[in-house]
């Protein structure tokens, strides 16, 4: 298998809707503490290109401390440090000569309340590709409005109503709004903590086809507290459990045939 | 279940409970009601009682005489620079008093008598006329028309003020009959029976009351009176006025001896008033003149300017400088025990006496740095230091009144924190920043006591022109004139108390705007 990494592929790479097996993020004995409290113990996951891997686990076991490790969010919050190495492009995202501004544009992040600025819907996308400077014209950055659009299945909604403030869409559309902002910006990784958890199921199924078209360009890592979420819509799955990563592996391993005990109890219902 | 007793909405016990809870409900709504009642009562009483005083000043009397601006009068040296006809005030004075002096020969018979008479107009009344002509020298020669607002005893004597005077119809008068004494005539009056109920209705304080009797343009005192019968002495105008005549009677309880207008002075102005020459008009002069010591001449036009460029100081340096310390502590300060400390005292300094303030700047601000004493610069500074604090906890409520979700939606598209400030979270805060600085501004505004002791009381006759100019503002100026002792100027500060009020009213109205046409958006 290919494992080489060609960076003119990110995010625009070819359509052929195989998983690439080779680990676009590496972390190694990552863990999470928040004033002196640990809240995530040395996790070590890969996370492959072009498929989703889904996080899983009781409520409070840092699956969303994890995440907001791979764009360097914990750093927003007070009194949380990160230990580790996390990698890619073998480069250290963890240590403090990466700028996080600069990490946070290549992973692109959606989160569980759908969180529009409260401007325009052209202007919630165009603002990232405007900050960092990735168009020259007006043209270009409606181009890429546009796509970005198109990519999160939004377009034929709001085509006509660009000017309209983001907040004034339906909470499933929100949330789709978010993503297509995400995805303006061209990155490579895109990380979701329960996208769908404030949304009806119609909406959720929306978002769930979104994601799994989106991982045919994207590497997804996606946070949710639905089991048949993650059955659905990852290739990958990793079971959380008060901080520790207790198992990893193909979604269709662990959920047809799980290593551990404690992973069996909690597909099965028994805790969570 | 049949059982009353066990039915939980009908028990006994259950029933009282609920009384009691509603009770108390009632009792609470009740003290509600009476606070609020008390409260709006007390605001209502208070604004409609400045109100009331303040009318007093909406209006004022002046003579409008038509004057010819004779060359030698008011170009006495044949300069006709403009600081030479100014300075002439003088001839313009004697230019309306003479004009007026033709109509009353009995006022140019003594000294004493003209001097009576010259006081129903202040010299410095004539000013603006003098100012006019001095800029524009072509009416020279020329015959104007010129309102010379009336002296303020006589002024608040036909308001009605003081003093107090009772005015009452009498009918009409028989043709008058020569007396016994010289000047003096005899006249029957209709119903001068009127007259002697409101004297016994008044009361007696000693001496007995000035009563006038007015037929046309003439005035005489009464000396005695008996059903019916008037001896009549005349102030003013001729006897044979009141041949048939409708007479007026005026009666002035208070004596002559304890007022500021005198008999004769009242006879003028009734003479004047009852000729058309003395004119109530609405008293425009309140907004356009400075400060002056005579009431009539008196405006708040410099206070005004000097509050205006107070708070332009204040807006410029409280404002940013707010804005910004909020947006540090709030967004960027790290949350350790320097950042508490500073906190916790900008918070205390709210509370601070406003005339702490006044002494830090006069310190500071005139002692250390040497800056003008009496400017708004100086005021600006100190009022903007006062009100700072405020500021600055209303920007930072208004900063953490926006969802953190915006600011996490926009560091996570690859805004710096900076960014995701500047171009998101602070355009949301703004109404609200801008809703909190206003209302410091309001209170800047009404501040008197740090302004008293950075100088900001000066008489101030000029309008200033800049912010390091000598100035007063508004309510030192209220201060002041409240401070003086003559009457006329009690409706005059109540009127300048209406003003700052609509000014602080209409700050507020901005608030509201403000608040509504922002209403949050997420
Ligand atoms: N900002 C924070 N400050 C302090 N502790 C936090 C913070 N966020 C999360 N935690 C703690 O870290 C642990 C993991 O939380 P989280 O990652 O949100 O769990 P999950 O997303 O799996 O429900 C929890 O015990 C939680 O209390
Ligand atoms: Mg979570």
């Amino acid at each position: 298998m290919d494992t080489t990494y060609d960076p003119a592929l990110a995010g625009e790479g070819a359509d052929d809707g195989q998983p690439l097996l080779y680990p676009r993020i590496d972390c190694r004995d990552v863990s999470v503490f928040y004033s002196g409290k640990q809240a995530v113990f040395d996790v070590s996951l890969p996370v492959f290109d072009r498929s989703v891997t889904a996080l899983i686990g009781p409520s409070g076991c840092g699956k969303s401390t994890f995440l907001r490790c791979l764009n360097r969010m914990n750093d927003t919050i007070d009194g949380a440090k990160v230990t580790g190495e996390i990698f890619m492009d073998g480069e250290n995202i963890n240590s403090s000569h990466i700028d996080p501004v600069l990490l946070r544009s290549r992973v692109g992040m959606v989160f569980q309340k759908p969180n529009p600025f409260p401007k325009s819907i052209y202007d919630n996308i165009a603002y990232g590709p405007r900050i960092h400077g990735l168009v020259d014209d007006r043209q270009e950055l409606d181009a890429i409005v546009e796509k970005s659009l198109r990519r999160a299945g939004l377009w034929e909604e709001v085509k006509d109503r660009l000017g309209q403030p983001g907040t004034s869409l339906s909470g499933g559309q929100q949330q789709r709004l978010c993503i297509a902002r995400a995805i303006a910006v061209r990155p490579e990784v895109i990380l979701m903590d329960e996208p769908c958890s404030s949304l009806d199921p119609i909406a959720t199924a929306r978002i769930e086809e979104l994601i799994d078209e989106l991982r045919k360009r994207y590497c997804i890592v996606i946070v949710t507290h639905s089991m048949q979420q993650a059955a659905r819509v990852s290739q990958r799955t990793a079971f959380f459990h008060l901080g520790h990563l207790v198992e990893m592996g193909d979604t269709d391993q662990i959920f047809t045939s799980p290593r551990e005990r404690r992973t069996e109890d909690y597909i099965t219902g028994r805790f969570g | 279940m049949n059982n009353a007793q066990d039915n939980p909405f009908r028990s006994e016990k259950a029933l009282k409970r609920l009384r009691r809870r509603r009770n108390a409900d009632m009792r609470f709504q009740g003290y509600g009601i009476v606070a609020l009642g008390f409260a709006l009562f007390a605001l209502v009483f208070l604004i409609s009682a400045i109100a009331w005083k303040a009318s007093g000043a909406s209006t004022y009397h002046v003579i409008r005489v038509d004057l010819e601006l004779s060359p030698q009068t008011i170009l006495p040296e044949g300069d006709a620079s403009p600081e030479e006809i100014t300075r002439n005030i003088e001839g313009f004075y004697s230019l309306v008093r003479n004009d007026l002096l033709t109509r009353f020969p009995e006022a140019n018979e003594t000294v004493q008598s003209k001097r009576a008479f010259s006081s129903l107009i202040d010299r410095m009344a004539v000013l603006p006329l003098a100012r006019e002509v001095a800029d524009e020298p072509h009416l020279i020669g020329q015959t104007t028309s010129v309102d010379v607002p009336l002296s303020d005893d006589v002024d608040m004597f036909l308001k009605g003020a003081a003093p107090r005077a009772i005015f009452l119809r009498v009918g009409e008068a028989s043709s008058p009959m020569r007396n016994a004494e010289e000047g003096d005539f005899k006249i029957e009056v209709d119903r001068l029976n009127k007259v002697s109920a409101k004297i016994a209705a008044i009361g007696q304080h000693g001496a007995e009351p000035t009563v006038l009797l007015v037929a046309d343009k003439s005035v005489g005192r009464i000396k005695s009176m008996e059903d019916g019968d008037v001896i009549l002495e005349i102030l003013t105008g001729r006897q044979d006025q009141f041949d048939g005549a409708s007479v007026k009677a005026v009666i002035i309880p208070s004596p002559e001896d304890q007022r500021s207008v005198s008999d004769q002075q009242i006879a003028w102005a009734l003479a004047l008033k009852a000729e058309g020459v003395i004119k109530r008009v609405p008293h425009f002069s309140l907004l356009t003149h400075t400060d002056s010591t005579y009431p009539e001449l008196a405006g708040a036009l410099a206070a005004l300017v000097g509050s205006l460029l107070t708070m332009l100081v204040t807006a410029a340096v409280s404002i940013p400088m707010g804005i910004f310390a909020a947006i540090f502590l709030e967004e960027f300060a790290p949350k350790n025990r320097l950042t508490q400390i500073i906190e916790v005292n900008i918070n205390n300094l709210a509370a601070v006496p406003s005339i702490v303030f006044g002494l830090l700047g006069a310190t500071l601000l005139l002692g250390t740095f040497g800056l003008p004493r009496s400017a708004p610069l100086v005021g600006g500074l100190v009022l903007a230091l006062l009100i700072l604090p405020v500021v600055i906890i209303a920007a930072r409520a208004a900063l953490r009144a926006v969802p953190p979700s915006i600011r996490s939606g926009a560091l996570a598209v690859g805004a710096s924190r900076m960014q995701a400030v500047f171009h998101h979270v602070l355009p949301l805060a703004l109404p609200g920043m801008l809703t909190g600085a206003i209302l410091g501004m309001a209170r800047a505004l009404g501040e008197t006591a740090p302004l008293l002791l950075i100088g900001m009381v000066a008489f101030v006759a000029e309008v200033p022109s800049s912010t390091t100019d000598e100035a007063t503002a508004l309510p030192v100026l209220i201060y002041s004139w409240a401070s003086n002792a003559e009457r006329a100027w009690e409706p005059m500060t109540a009127a300048v108390i209406v003003i700052l009020l609509a000014i602080l009213v209409l700050m507020n109205l901005a608030v509201v705007l403000l608040r509504r046409k922002f209403e949050r958006r997420w």
